[in-house]
């Protein structure tokens, strides 16, 4: 399985919540490697990809923060006009649903990962490697 | 010209009504010592015989009746003659999913029209009226008591109920109802939803409203009458005493009479149980005097008011009851419909994956009760789509409106954020400025 962990955490729309929550992150010692925030009115999902997600859950769950652990998708794509568009296709084609996704570039080498969260991750993971697009593993996301 | 429904009552001289009253006071005892066990054991633990209550001044010998004692005894524990005698019940929300029942005898539900009759009367209602009841009649006092109210002063009587207020509004125009009653938030709805409908306050044809169950200020009194067009009247009553008709507003419009030929009214102090002289406040009191199945002795409303025997300007010598300032326990009246806190914490529980705790807030906006519930998230409803924890919210807003009848706005909050009080937990902020 190539899937990857993400944490997700609930955030009250309160002020100074969110900075509280990364710093529990920062004083552990553990990296983020990727993010993004689902708000509301009310409240707000913070999704996190992390160097160590045990470690981020148990500590973020010791500091009494709601933390749930999702199995996602990455996969890195080359950070070209149309790249995207020809990975939805093929989750388009095989039926796979997207409740959500996020990207980020890679350091060095024009690349670009991408998060997807969806309704069947073993679909999704046969669909992309039919295709021949390269999925990440938790140690590649460590190393990047 | 003020006109009475029954003058020699409403208009009798002190000296008339304390003779009348005592002598009502002492026939009820005894028929409560005989008929009633829990009353029996009450006074002969007090020390108290039947014969030492021999007028209105005696009543402070007598033991208190609260509402858990109707808990306690129910359903008919307190019932003062056979169920062959008895020929409606009632009954009002629980406080724990407990309700409490009410019964009414032939007698009472005569004595229950004319106490009625006599509000109406004095909003000037008269045989030539349409009366249209949008109370609940489901166990509910407020639709059955004014109905039975209206027919006894000959009004031509609408039994709508409530519900479908575009529908309330049409029947209001078409067939002339010249009277309503209602609660006063769910008058001003009515207002709202006419000015949507482009349906003008010419079009009906109120005269006035009774309006009552739940607090209410003048600012919004006077907004009911500028908007329906009518004079909008207080009623006050509780199931326990009798339903709707306990007291009523007379044209002045400062305060309640309270039918005290059936009802005597005392203040005590809510801490110390001691009798208050007139013109304090302190928690209403009430003894039925003229009740046959259900007679509550010294029931202790949770209602804080003043007494006053001032003259009134409509000639009536019955004593008035300010509006109550509010309840002095944790009773929430939202839209008309009692909630208490502990309510709300069982459905919450009875979902299983909620905690326990939660804050209730409430707030009146538009003139309308608004009731917002804060639950604490638990971490087996959480999952990482907004999704998912709005259909949580969704299910949380179902329970309560299916359980309760009320519908409330849920905010999820994070665990551990409702703060953890040893004993009584603040689990209520009212922010309705109604006082």
């Amino acid at each position: 399985m190539n899937n990857i962990r993400q944490i997700s955490v609930f955030v009250e729309n309160k002020q100074g919540r969110l900075s509280a929550i990364i710093r529990i992150l920062k004083d552990n010692g553990i990296n983020i490697r990727a993010i993004s925030i689902a708000d509301t009115k009310d409240f707000g999902i913070l999704r996190l990809i992390v160097s160590d997600p045990d470690l981020a859950c148990q500590k973020l769950r010791e500091q009494k923060c709601t933390v749930t652990i999702t199995e996602v998708v990455a996969i890195e794509i080359q950070d070209e006009l149309g790249m995207l568009s020809s990975v939805m296709d093929i989750l388009a084609e095989d039926k796979v649903n997207v409740e959500y996704m996020y990207a980020f570039l890679s350091k060095s080498d024009n690349k670009a990962s991408i998060i997807l969260r969806v309704d069947d991750n073993a679909k999704a993971s046969e669909a992309f490697k039919k295709a021949g697009v390269i999925q990440l593993t938790e140690n590649n996301i460590c190393e990047l | 010209m003020e006109r009475y429904w029954n003058k020699e009552m409403e208009c009798a001289t002190l000296s008339e009504m304390k003779a009348l009253q005592s002598f009502r006071l002492s026939q009820t005892v005894r028929r409560v010592y005989e008929n009633v066990p829990v009353y029996r054991e009450r006074m002969d633990a007090a020390g108290v015989k039947p014969e030492d209550i021999k007028s209105v001044d005696d009543l402070y010998k007598l033991p208190f009746t609260v509402k858990q004692d109707l808990r306690d005894t129910y359903p008919y524990g307190l019932f003062a003659v056979p169920m062959d005698k008895v020929v409606r019940l009632h009954a009002s929300s629980g406080t724990t999913g407990k309700q409490i029942v009410v019964g009414y005898t032939e007698k009472d539900l005569d004595t229950w029209a004319e106490c009625c009759a006599r509000a109406l009367t004095a909003a000037g209602a008269t045989k030539n009226d349409f009366m249209h009841v949008s109370y609940g009649y489901g166990l509910f006092t407020g639709g059955l008591g004014l109905h039975g109210g209206a027919e006894k002063v000959g009004m031509t009587v609408i039994p709508v109920s409530t519900g479908n207020t575009a529908r309330q509004i049409n029947i209001l125009r078409d067939f002339g109802s010249t009277y309503i009653c209602c609660t006063p938030s769910y008058a001003l709805f009515i207002a709202e939803t006419m000015e949507e409908m482009g349906i003008s306050k010419d079009e009906i044809k109120l005269k006035a409203g009774l309006f009552g169950a739940e607090p209410w200020t003048e600012e919004m009194r006077q907004e009911i009458e500028e908007k329906l067009g009518c004079k909008a009247m207080d009623i006050y009553g509780l199931t326990e005493i009798i339903g709707p008709g306990v007291a009523f507003e007379c044209s002045e419009q400062s305060g309640m009479h309270i039918n005290e030929d059936n009802f005597i009214v005392e203040t005590i102090d809510p801490d110390t149980g001691e009798v208050l002289p007139e013109g304090s406040q302190g928690e209403i009191v009430f003894t039925c005097i003229t009740k046959e199945a259900f007679p509550l002795i010294r029931y202790r409303t949770r209602d804080i008011g003043i007494l006053t025997r001032e003259k009134c300007s409509c000639g009536r010598t019955l004593i008035k009851m300010k509006k109550p300032a509010g309840r002095s326990d944790d009773m929430l009246i939202i839209r008309g419909v009692n909630v208490f806190p502990s309510q709300i914490e069982s459905v919450l529980l009875s979902l299983g994956n909620t905690a326990p705790y939660y804050k209730l807030i409430v707030d009146r906006v538009n003139n309308t009760d608004m009731l917002e519930i804060q639950v604490e998230l638990s971490q087996e409803m959480f999952s990482d789509t907004i999704k998912s924890l709005e259909e949580e919210e969704k299910r949380i807003k179902n329970a309560i409106d299916s359980t309760l009848g009320i519908s409330a706005k849920i905010t999820l909050v994070e665990p551990k954020s409702i703060e953890r009080v040893e004993g009584k937990a603040v689990r209520v902020i009212d922010k309705r400025k109604l006082h």
